[in-house]
């Protein structure tokens, strides 16, 4: 038996940026990770829809745009709201500091700003999926 | 009947996705549940989409499953890419193509990754197909790797095989080629929008002329997803390919095919988890190898000495 880490990687919102989300993806992938990418314009139901589908472990969102108090937490309602507690979520992109607390009240376990290294992220992941 | 297996018939989509998983992890706990839901399989068409890369597949099926939605047909759409031979992982990326199902009831999507199975397709593709069948899809569209001349192992399980060329690859010498080039139950030429389209058709029929022994010309069908050109064309054809196969019983043949390559597959599977799950048989091969290395054994003799132990 063979178990694989399954990582969705989703742009949400009306944020054209992907470059960061695809670098985050490559490492994953060359961590040994299927790396399930959503594609830009992404709207919280086709994200969590996408999640269970797929049956991730993690689902990792990104927005430079600045909508992460909205976007981002729809979709941790969302998951919450299909019984899916079980996916670890985790957000990268510009995300002001003061935003973090209020993020990880929300459910997302991690938020990952300019500059992280993509092995810090591959660590997170390891360590804390939950299944 | 397993809890899963009775999810699984009524079609809900959690469920089919937990399975899938299990299936592709090689999970034991996925047999019993597989075993259950055999016999819930067989009613679905499965249609099969290959071509090399970058030649539209996800977007060719796209546009089939909403022209099938239209019919208020359920869809089960199989996207597989490859998986990294050096780190094991991959990069899935052929739903971007197909956003607007992803909200569909009636449509459920997987992406997998070939796990490191060669032909273009994935070893826990068969379940899949049966467990996609099980839970009512009429239809079920398989996007195999972009292929190269040589992966053709899509035709062991597809009903309809589609394969989808792009202008521009090549002269008619092409068309003659061994592998990929005999597969095909219908040519798609996509990206019908892009000049040469004429050219490829033209060396494409030639190539069909000089067929000869076959009860049916396979159709040609240009399509473009970009212009939303020729679904409508190719979806006949398929229809009319499906008739063909219950007609000729080549329907029946093909089935078989199916079973005889997901048995085998089976098998090869319990194997391999045989030879390498077993302790003391990894010591045998061990040891072998030492002998080899210093010569003491030939590679011949050290296979018949471990097979003969498996075998007996």
């Amino acid at each position: 038996m063979v178990k694989k880490i399954r990582v969705l990687v989703a742009k949400p919102g009306l944020d054209g940026h992907d470059r960061g989300a695809k670098i985050v993806a490559r490492a994953l992938r060359d961590a040994g990770m299927e790396v399930v990418y959503t594609g830009l314009h992404q709207t919280a139901a086709q994200i969590v829809n996408t999640a269970m589908q797929e049956d991730v472990d993690v689902v990792g969102l990104s927005l430079l745009s600045g909508a992460h108090m909205t976007l981002f937490v729809d979709v941790a309602e969302l998951l919450q709201e299909k019984q899916m507690q079980d996916v670890l979520i985790i957000g990268g992109g510009i995300i002001p500091q003061e935003d973090v607390p209020r993020l990880k009240k929300a459910g997302i376990s991690e938020v990952f700003g300019p500059g992280t290294p993509v092995e810090d992220i591959v660590t997170y992941i390891k360590k804390n999926v939950k299944r | 009947m397993t809890n899963l297996a009775q999810k699984i018939i009524s079609g809900d989509h959690r469920s089919i996705a937990r399975l899938i998983t299990q299936v592709e992890n090689d999970d034991p706990d996925a047999v019993e549940t597989m075993r259950q839901i055999h016999r819930h399989t067989g009613k679905a068409t499965v249609i099969g989409v290959t071509g090399v890369m970058g030649s539209g597949k996800s977007s060719l099926i796209f546009e089939l499953a909403v022209a099938y939605r239209a019919e208020g047909k359920k869809i089960g759409i199989i996207a597989i890419d490859p998986t990294s031979p050096f780190s094991g992982g991959a990069l899935l990326g052929d739903r971007i193509r197909m956003t607007e199902l992803s909200t569909d009831e009636g449509v459920f999507i997987r992406s997998m990754g070939t796990r490191g199975m060669m032909g273009g397709l994935t070893s826990a593709l068969y379940d899949v197909v049966e467990i996609l069948d099980a839970a009512g899809m009429d239809i079920i569209l398989i996007e195999t790797v972009g292929v190269g001349q040589d992966e053709v192992d899509i035709v062991k399980i597809a009903d309809t095989t589609l394969v989808v060329l792009v202008p521009g690859l090549g002269d008619s010498v092409q068309t003659i080629k061994a592998g990929l080039m005999e597969i095909a139950d219908i040519f798609v030429v996509n990206k019908a929008d892009k000049p040469g389209v004429e050219q490829t058709i033209a060396e494409l029929e030639s190539m069909l002329d000089l067929q000869s022994g076959l009860d049916r010309r396979i159709p040609i069908v240009a399509t473009s997803a970009k212009e939303k050109k020729g679904i409508p064309l190719l979806t006949d054809k398929i229809t009319e390919h499906q008739a063909y196969l219950k007609n000729s019983k080549t329907f029946e043949q093909r089935r078989r095919q199916r079973y005889e390559a997901e048995l085998i597959e089976i098998i090869r599977k319990r194997l391999m988890e045989f030879i390498f799950d077993e302790k003391k048989l990894k010591s045998t091969v061990d040891c072998c190898i030492e002998q080899i290395s210093r010569k003491e054994l030939d590679p011949y003799t050290a296979a018949d000495q471990i097979l003969g132990k498996i075998l007996k």
